[in-house]
């Protein structure tokens, strides 16, 4: 179908059709990157300004790697360089990139809704590289993108993602995602980064680990954020690792083709052990292939899109 | 203005397609006697479909199978930021570029627009010897200064109607239409 968003700020209000659209394009961007000349002229001429106002390694560099084999030219602009600093509202931040005449801006912000305020009031095309503990719909889409790889369909799949769920803005990009395309969600971990609410969104909440990941054809690891976890969501990364932890032994509850997803940076023997995450069913660096190819796909769409008439300031 | 009352109507038979189909062939083996090095390039999609249908009338003329490859041009096209992003298909090359003579094939040939994205696509793929064209319908609006080495029929039109190959599910041509445009 035709893309006609001007914006990609979350997968809770794309349609199924939307999604596949995206899954659709990108794979046809993963077989740029499988070619000697990996760039194409799609975005000549644009300028894309990747706006970092949280700080992100990793998302940032394959936002640019992918607008650079765009050919669109990038800058990057990061809190700590930033006039936000000295008291510059968010909006007026952007108007002022805009003002530079950049084309598409790329924006991580601690805050949820950023990107979609950024949307209204601009005419560039915004991209949501993670809002808060809201979405992070490009991780979302490189998820079911991988997962679509691996197991062809979404419809009666089941899909387990486990760990910190209460601030994990993958989680939600996942759950809305899965859910449009006809997957099962199950949910585990700490009862405190699980709560039961999570029901009212469709999923199986468990904080049983073995009945969790039993039936499962995918099991999403989310990291645990030890640097920044609130005191007392769980009694230690220790206890987390005995009762969560992703080891051989569990692997082998699990069906035999289940693939193992993280969405990195991974703590190796806390979530997950280097066995199973450096082993033949750990799928995590093909996500990591497939993350490029998802967010050059989301570029190449919104350049066509349209900023409704209403909309234009 | 587009008169929308105006239907579309036949430019090309399923017999007259079929003789176009012909005369493309002949005219490619008559240029290629043997087909030495010669493989063919649809571009996505109807092109690609010509190409299907002329690899086997090339193949009854040279006794022997015809490389055929796909080449998606959306990533190259000219006008991405003025219309809604075009789908993109499969490119797909089961040969390597270096030392073949290129046919690139499309179904119809109007602006050139798209063959200009496709010699951009093809160079990012690899340095065939040389690259030729081949189109089943032949508009003369053309803007770039690229024109076709073979062409099945050549058709009046204004520039502003819409020429469509239409094909079956076996993938032949079956008909051309015309969907008038009204005057530019």
């Amino acid at each position: 179908m035709d893309w006609t968003r001007k914006d990609l700020l979350d997968l809770q209000s794309l349609s199924a059709e939307e999604i596949l659209t995206v899954l659709d394009t990108a794979r046809q961007f993963k077989a740029v990157g499988e070619r000697k000349i990996k760039k194409v002229p799609a975005l000549r001429g644009k300028t894309v300004v990747n706006l970092f106002v949280e700080p992100s390694t990793r998302t940032r560099i394959s936002f640019e790697l992918a607008e650079q084999r765009l050919s669109a030219d990038c800058i990057n602009f990061t809190a700590e360089a930033s006039s936000l600093r000295k008291g510059e509202t968010l909006a007026d931040t952007a108007r002022n990139l805009e003002a530079l005449n950049a084309d598409f801006i790329v924006i991580r912000h601690k805050a949820a809704g950023a990107p979609h305020l950024l949307g209204r009031v601009l005419n560039a095309h915004v991209v949501n590289a993670g809002d808060g503990a809201h979405e992070h719909p490009t991780q979302g889409l490189l998820d079911l993108f991988t997962i679509r790889e691996k197991k062809g369909s979404f419809e009666g799949l089941r899909v387990t993602i486990l760990g910190d769920i209460l601030y994990s803005r993958v989680a939600r990009s996942d759950i809305w995602g899965l859910q449009k395309l006809g997957a099962r969600v199950t949910l585990c971990g700490p009862p405190t980064l699980v709560p039961p609410v999570f029901t009212e969104l469709g999923c199986r909440v468990t904080p049983r680990l073995e009945e969790a990941i039993a039936d499962a054809d995918v099991i999403n690891l989310l990291r645990i954020q030890h640097e920044r976890q609130r005191k007392g969501m769980f009694p230690g990364l220790g206890e987390y690792t005995s009762l969560f932890g992703i080891n051989q032994e569990r692997l082998r509850m699990t069906k035999p083709d289940a693939i193992i997803m993280h969405p990195g940076p991974i703590n190796r023997g806390v979530e997950v052990d280097s066995e199973v995450a450096d082993g033949e069913r750990s799928v995590i660096l093909e996500q990591v292939t497939n993350g490029l190819a998802i967010r050059m796909a989301v570029l190449y769409l919104l350049n066509g899109g349209h900023v409704p008439p209403a909309e234009v300031n | 203005m587009t008169d929308p009352l105006l239907p579309p109507r036949l430019l090309l038979s399923g017999s007259q397609v079929s003789s176009a189909m012909d005369r493309l062939a002949r005219s490619i083996a008559d240029a290629h006697p043997a087909g030495d090095g010669v493989v063919l390039v649809g571009v996505q999609t109807g092109g690609v479909q010509v190409a299907r249908h002329l690899a086997r009338n090339l193949e009854a003329l040279w006794s022997r199978a015809v490389p055929l490859g796909h080449l998606d041009v959306s990533m190259h096209r000219d006008d991405l930021d003025r219309r809604l992003a075009p789908a993109v298909h499969p490119t797909w090359l089961p040969f390597e570029l270096e030392g073949h003579t290129v046919v690139l094939v499309d179904d119809v040939f109007c602006s050139g627009r798209t063959i200009r994205a496709a010699l951009d696509a093809l160079t990012d793929l690899g340095r065939p010897n040389r690259v030729e064209l081949a189109v089943l319908i032949e508009r003369r609006h053309h803007e770039l200064p690229i024109h076709a080495n073979f062409v099945g029929q050549a058709v009046d039109t204004e520039p502003r109607d819409r020429v469509e190959v239409e094909f079956d599910a076996e993938g032949n041509a079956n008909r051309v239409l015309l969907e008038p445009g009204g005057p530019a």
